[in-house]
């Protein structure tokens, strides 16, 4: 399908890339611009600023207004404890599935993949009323706490994770854990001792597309989360940007490049287990 | 035996007990809370957990419990809870049940005209265990631990230590002053003191006043009758009415058929808003996966080109927007768009002068066009992406052999590419479609739907998509929270989206393929 280029051929495949690329990276260039730019103000703005200045992310971290700092750990104990949660609960789920025969089994593996195809926000009414009558029992767990979020995060997360690790599990050969089993472990010693190393990369994989989507989860939070110290990221800063951000752009810039720092790290990180995780059009798009 | 089996199984003993413990507790709870329909769940549940873990037959659902206990309580219920709330007209002045209505309303008083007006004094004692003694021309009363009865001004326990006529003490309690009582007027307010057929309540910070009920109900024809006006009111769609439309709150919930599902077709103020919000719903998320796929696989097609220089740098850089959390670009983008502020209308002025400012997100249909391109922006790398993996998975052979036949670029692309392309890539373009369906982020962070529609009875606008417009319906509404009407949509949804699934599964084969792996 493709042939040398002739001199012109190669200048406008070159002219629609570059364009493609401008396009790609202009707002990401602009935003860092921003948040190194002295004015606090839009439309005094420059590309290249003329006086490089951290004070933005210092206003940010210090600043009455907005608790950046409180919505950052926030969002990272979220994620990270749904994360972590989500692998222990899928792993535990996906190794039944996989491992034992019994009644139900195969009942239940269908009706997980019904069950993960509806998306769990659609329920957010009764969501919200379930969370508030939980916290009439349960204070810590009820309306305005993490608790709650991460339970809920947690039921979501469930029905897709149980399938794409029992999927990995399948393909370890079973002869391992049946010599183990011989010598005397129990199922539980075969899987947290044999299973579990090997299957190192789904368990990477799981985290890491958990971690993505709840880290940028808007709809639940802002339904279940009122005080602005137990916001999370994508509701502070949705917040911060409704409220005259014209006139604190810097400040806001800042905390869009700090925000994006934990999710470029997984990004990165994914790239090496995801690979196959990407053609099957597993993360978010 | 069973000291052997105990003793090995004590942690798990313990834990099941607390389990079960624990879900008495929270029966026992709703109960008080009169949610009779719920308060078996928990003991249910706890059960059938004990006996999985204690026998054998089930050890393997052992495994299952901690993700199903999350699973059927953080989903399943959820959505079922949804469905059946979209049959009522559950949301603001309508969440109490009937029962818990009438209480609340029984428990209301006034004061009637020949009411006899107390002066009170307060004592508390050392653990804060109040008493009240009332005074009024007729004797006093002593009201203590929820009790009240008749007291002789004479009574011994009451002592006068500075002579000035008034008790400063009662046995061990010591009077409170009205800073003291100031904290405590909530729990004073709350008193309902019955004494002597009468009923007494607080009526300001220094006196009590008898009060009588204000409203009288009749089960049988189910009205209130207010008893200071006389006015009869009458339950009517979940609240008490009175004949000229005044009602009491708080109304209750009550079911109402499909009357939500009527409302969203037909009544013109519901309808014409959602009808707007469904259609444009469908048009985004199919534009959307066009536009991107479209842009992501011509740009997937010059970068995989051999010949091409730089081509690794320019794949790494086309796929920066996809490395960034959404919600942090939407936002950048919402201020990059900005009509008075926005670097976009500055870049646009400075070349073509004030006329050419854009209302991007203020004008209706610029606001959809900058969903799309925001929405582009994000989507193409992905796009591209898998268009590359497709690509190079299509055999070099193919194109030398239609070369050979003499067959155009054009002819290549078109007989070759697309349909080899479009067979493995056809369902994960369904998923898009499908997760722009409810891409709330995008709508929420960019245009939080505006611009408004007018004349729209609920909140709606031109820029909502079904998802948002729920969210809408059910948390930030001028009206209130229509809960039950957020649910009727969001069931509409869950009908449309197990269409588009089974659609999908019917084209791929993928459930009879899934079925035979398990």
């Amino acid at each position: 399908m493709y042939n040398k280029h002739t001199l012109l051929g190669g200048l406008w495949r070159h002219a629609l890339i570059l364009f493609l690329c401008a396009f790609s990276i202009f707002p990401v260039l602009w935003v860092i611009s921003a948040s190194f730019n002295a004015t606090d103000n839009m439309q005094l703005q420059q590309l290249i600023p003329p006086r490089p200045t951290i004070d933005h992310y210092r206003q940010l971290f210090t600043s009455d207004r907005y608790k950046f700092a409180s919505w950052l750990i926030n969002s990272l104990k979220v994620t990270l404890i749904t994360a972590s949660l989500t692998v222990v609960l899928a792993g535990l789920g996906a190794y039944a599935f996989s491992r034992f025969r019994f009644k139900g089994r195969r009942v239940g593996l269908l009706s997980l993949l019904l069950i993960q195809m509806f998306p769990q926000m659609l329920a957010m009414v009764a969501l919200f009323l379930l969370v508030l009558s939980l916290g009439e029992i349960f204070p810590w767990a009820g309306l305005n706490t993490h608790t709650a979020i991460i339970l809920v995060y947690l039921g979501g997360a469930m029905g897709f994770n149980t399938w794409l690790m029992k999927g990995y599990f399948d393909t370890i050969p079973r002869s391992l854990e049946e010599s183990a089993k011989v010598d005397g472990a129990t199922p539980f010693q075969a899987f947290y001792k044999i299973i579990l190393p090997l299957a190192r990369p789904i368990l990477a994989t799981i985290f890491i597309l958990s971690f993505i989507t709840t880290y940028g989860e808007l709809i639940i939070a802002s339904i279940l989360l009122r005080s602005n110290d137990q916001f999370t990221l994508p509701v502070g800063m949705h917040l911060m940007i409704a409220d005259q951000y014209s006139q604190r752009w810097g400040m806001f810039s800042a905390g869009a490049i700090v925000a994006m720092l934990p999710f470029l790290v997984m990004f990165v990180l994914s790239q090496r287990s995801l690979v196959s995780g990407l053609t099957r059009g597993s993360v978010k798009e | 035996m069973i000291g052997h089996y105990v003793a090995k199984h004590a942690a798990k003993l313990v834990l099941l007990g607390l389990l079960c413990a624990v879900a008495v507790y929270v029966c026992v709870v709703l109960i008080g809370m009169e949610a009779y329909g719920v308060a078996a769940l928990p003991l249910l549940g706890a059960g059938l957990i004990t006996y999985i873990f204690l026998s054998e037959k089930r050890y393997p659902l052992r495994w299952l419990v901690p993700g199903l206990v999350f699973l059927s309580v953080m989903v399943v219920y959820p959505i079922g809870y949804t469905i059946v709330a979209s049959f009522s007209n559950i949301g603001t002045g309508h969440m109490l049940s009937k029962e818990q209505a009438v209480t609340q309303l029984l428990s209301r008083t006034y004061a009637p005209d020949d009411a006899v007006t107390y002066t009170y004094i307060a004592f508390a004692d050392t653990a804060g265990t109040v008493a009240l003694v009332l005074q009024a021309e007729n004797g006093w009363i002593l009201y203590r631990d929820g009790v009240a009865s008749a007291i002789d001004p004479s009574d011994a326990r009451l002592v006068d230590e500075d002579g000035d006529g008034a008790p400063d003490r009662f046995s061990d309690s010591v009077r409170l002053s009205i800073p003291q009582i100031v904290p405590r007027l909530s729990e004073f307010e709350a008193y309902r003191i019955e004494y002597g057929g009468t009923l007494i309540g607080l009526e300001n910070l220094s006196q009590f006043r008898t009060r009588a009920p204000q409203y009288a109900y009749d089960p049988e024809s189910e009205t209130m009758t207010d008893q200071t006006t006389g006015v009869v009111y009458t339950a009517l769609d979940g609240i008490f009415t009175a004949e000229n439309g005044d009602e009491i709150y708080p109304g209750y919930w009550v079911w109402k058929g499909l009357a939500n599902y009527v409302a969203l077709i037909t009544n013109p103020q519901v309808s014409g808003p959602f009808l707007r919000v469904f259609l444009w719903t469908f048009a985004f998320a199919f534009l959307t996966t066009v536009l991107n796929f479209t842009l992501g696989l011509g740009t997937a097609i010059l970068v995989n080109d051999p010949y091409l220089r730089f081509r690794t740098l320019y794949r790494v850089i086309l796929v920066v927007p996809y490395a960034l959390p959404a919600f942090v670009t939407i936002l950048v983008w919402s201020g990059m768009l900005n009509q008075h502020f926005g670097i976009i209308n500055q870049v646009l002025v400075d070349l073509f002068g004030q006329g050419a400012r854009i209302e991007w997100l203020e004008d209706a249909l610029m606001a959809k066009v900058s969903i799309l391109l925001v929405n582009l922006w994000l989507g193409y790398p992905y796009m591209m992406i898998i268009c590359l993996g497709a690509l190079q998975s299509i055999s070099p052979s193919l194109y030398e052999a239609a070369r050979v036949d003499g067959a155009t670029w054009w002819q290549q692309f078109r007989k070759i590419t697309l349909p080899l392309l479009l067979m493995p890539l056809g369902p994960l373009l369904v998923g898009t479609f499908a997760f722009n369906f409810n891409n709330f982020n995008l709508i929420w962070l960019l245009t939080e739907g505006r611009p408004p529609i007018a004349g729209a009875m609920t909140p709606a606008g031109h820029t909502d998509i079904l998802i948002s417009y729920t969210y809408r319906l059910a948390f930030e509404g001028a009206r209130g929270n229509q809960l039950g009407l957020a649910a009727a949509v969001s069931t509409m949804i869950f009908v449309i989206i197990a269409t588009i699934s089974a659609f999908n599964f019917r084209m791929t084969g993928a459930l009879e393929e899934l079925s035979k792996n398990v």
